[in-house]
């Protein structure tokens, strides 16, 4: 183990599968000088600037660029800086990395991972700070990962960078400077597909993943101390995401809350709603609960910045409420739906 | 005019342009039948008088060169070599087409003979055709990448952004512009500002050549010089080749949108013609000219009775070839 921030743990991952495998590199603009957060410092020594290549500003070149690379036998890892750059590049992403092979019926592959570094981060405003990750679940052919924490953004971006199929891979901005454990075995991966059962508890499931994932355990901790048990449950990987657990948790529960930063319409957290009503709902003892951003773009200024956050006073908030309530049907105002702004 | 009168390895090679301009003649022809009996499922868009382009450019490469195509690309596959009772099926819609029945003519692809792919967004394979030549050159392969687009793309982000990536990194690619003079169902030139695709490229840095694509000789002589520089590691090179398209956009464009004078006078320009009166100057009788025609329309016919008579894939194929991780399969929903 090694005590490694999330950033470095991502740095490490990369250049640990570049060491074992001679097809992997990297390409984006900044990366000879370590990419705009860090997340390449120092590899352009050890690996040339031929693997850690730099790149004009091209969204969409760095990114087809890579899937006919991909396509040639390579394994390129590709940095979008900015989740809302790589909409710059959604034509090489959507219509060709991820149709290629099934388009040319199994003639072709294209293993490649484009990194998309997503969410809210030091009054980024409305065009650095999206969470664009549901757009990138709903398209078949691509698996989305949303890491968490350290240890899971090494032992996932090591599995993105070995799988055979385009990976969407969105790290949190606000988490590159989270501290946490790490395990040094280079070929410790973490399973693409698997959540991660954060906290056990009995009393209501809260699902959610990436930087939420933290502000959800804020919410849990504060839940225990009034003696409710939060079963917390990061689902790491959004496509596929795991059912079986999420299922499992809230057979045990009955009560669901899925939150995320990002906007609540149309998120991955209605995917997850949907499903536990459908499959659960005799089981369910209070309806489903979504807590993500209002429809709003994000803001510059602090305050306003401040309204599309789901805090944990929120999320715990809603699970009293899930508590308090009897069986039945919600007539209460739901998240989003207010009817004039406060 | 070029005069070809000269050996007889010359006039072989200049028979092989013109049973091969014949075949994709024929296949497409064929296909449009096929459109018209509603066996030929999607749009298709045919090349008819575009021919020499596609002959000429792929004269030049080997099997192992790697090609990237258009929405307007069954000549060039056929050229690359690829097998057009594969093809056939595939524009059918039938097991064994090239993509299992998967693409149809938009997505036409051979990967066993290098070609990468038609593509049914334009300009798209300007980029993937830079990635490609990036990967030849980390992997330190001989191999050189072709991209053929239309003129309409020259208009699109990814031909500013492919030229200057191959540029910027001297990429070992021929890119190809083929200037038929429509933007789908616009013409170009309405629609574009500057001098046109060479005085662009030349302007990212990439040399560039013109030629007329209805020439079948210029054309060849005029990429084989052009390959050269780019398989001899000097970067990126352009050539504009100006053509026609003899029909519509699609199988299905009547065209209304030009003069009929304009199109019949173009006839007079057919690259198959023109190639037949250098074959007929250098000897060979009009009735070999027609055997190489028939064969190819034999063949294209026999490729097509074929396809029909071939089923279609089954159900529950439309759930393979998309993910491992997440397959649809037991991941569809």
């Amino acid at each position: 183990m090694a005590r490694l921030t999330y950033l470095d743990a991502g740095r490490v991952a990369l250049a640990e599968e570049m060491r074992r495998d001679p097809a992997v590199w990297a390409l984006g603009e900044d990366l000879g000088r370590g990419g705009v957060f860090g997340q390449y410092r120092g590899l352009v020594d050890e690996f040339g600037l031929d693997r850690i290549s730099d790149a004009p500003i091209s969204e969409a070149c760095i990114l087809g660029a890579a899937v006919g690379a991909a396509m040639m036998g390579t394994r390129p890892v590709v940095e979008m800086r900015f989740s809302d750059f790589a909409l710059c590049a959604v034509d090489e992403l959507v219509n060709q990395a991820a149709k290629a092979r099934f388009m040319f019926g199994g003639q072709t592959r294209v293993p490649m991972v484009v990194r998309e570094p997503i969410g809210m981060w030091r009054s980024s405003a409305a065009q650095h700070s999206q969470s664009l990750e549901a757009w990138y679940a709903h398209i078949p052919g691509l698996v989305v990962v949303c890491p968490s924490t350290p240890a899971d953004n090494k032992g996932l971006l090591k599995s993105a960078i070995r799988c055979d199929d385009p990976v969407v891979y969105m790290e949190h901005k606000s988490l590159w400077p989270l501290e946490g454990e790490v395990p040094d075995d280079p070929d410790r991966l973490v399973p693409l597909g698997r959540a991660s059962i954060v906290r056990e508890g009995s009393d209501v499931t809260v699902v959610s993943w990436s930087q939420q994932v933290h502000i959800a355990a804020d919410a849990a901790a504060q839940l225990a101390k009034g003696g409710v048990g939060v079963e917390l449950i990061d689902l790491r990987t959004l496509w596929p995401w795991d059912k079986p657990a999420v299922l499992a948790s809230v057979r045990k529960t009955g009560r669901l809350i899925v939150t995320h930063e990002s906007v609540s319409v149309a998120g991955f957290g209605a995917e997850i709603a949907a499903t536990v009503a459908e499959r659960l709902h005799a089981e369910l003892k209070a309806p489903v609960r979504r807590l993500g951003a209002p429809r709003i773009p994000v803001s510059y200024a602090p305050p306003l910045e401040d309204e599309v956050r789901v805090t944990a006073d929120r999320i715990a908030a809603a699970a009293r409420e899930m508590l308090a309530r009897p069986q039945g049907p919600s007539d209460e105002k739901v998240e989003g739906e207010s009817s004039s702004p406060s | 005019v070029v005069q070809e009168t000269g050996s007889n390895i010359d006039i072989e090679r200049l028979r092989g342009h013109h049973r091969l301009m014949q075949r994709i003649r024929a296949f497409e022809r064929q296909a449009l039948k096929g459109l018209t009996d509603k066996a030929v499922l999607g749009a298709i868009h045919p090349s008819i008088g575009q021919e020499a382009v596609a002959a000429g450019i792929c004269a030049g490469l080997a099997r192992d060169d790697i090609l990237l195509s258009t929405h307007r690309g069954h000549g060039h596959t056929l050229a690359k070599g690829a097998d057009p009772r594969a093809m056939m099926r595939e524009l059918l819609g039938r097991e064994g087409g090239n993509c299992g029945g998967k693409g149809g003519s938009m997505h036409i692809a051979d990967f066993s003979v290098g070609m990468l792919g038609a593509n049914g967004v334009v300009a798209a394979n300007i980029v993937i055709a830079a990635g490609a030549a990036h990967a030849v050159r980390l992997r330190g392969e001989s191999r050189i990448v072709v991209v053929i687009f239309g003129d309409g793309a020259i208009n699109r982000g990814p031909f500013l952004e492919g030229l200057n990536w191959a540029a910027v990194f001297r990429l070992p690619v021929l890119f190809v512009c083929e200037d038929n003079g429509f933007a789908a169902m616009t013409r170009t030139k309405a629609m574009t500002g500057g001098d046109g695709p060479a005085a662009r490229a030349r302007a990212i840095g990439v040399p560039a050549g013109e030629v007329d694509g209805n020439d079948i000789l210029a054309v060849e002589s005029a990429a084989a010089e052009l390959i050269d520089a780019v398989r001899s590691g000097a970067g990126p090179r352009f050539l504009c080749a100006r053509t026609y398209r003899l029909t519509g956009h699609t199988g299905t464009d009547p065209a209304a949108y030009r003069p009929r004078e304009e199109v019949e006078a173009r006839w007079q320009d057919d690259p198959i013609a023109r190639l037949g009166q250098h074959l007929r100057l250098a000897g060979v009788t009009d009735s070999d000219l027609a055997e190489d025609i028939a064969a190819a329309e034999a063949e294209m016919a026999r490729a097509y009775d074929e396809a029909l008579a071939t089923p279609y894939p089954a159900a529950a194929d439309a759930f393979a070839h998309v993910q491992d991780i997440g397959d649809p399969r037991t991941e569809a929903y």
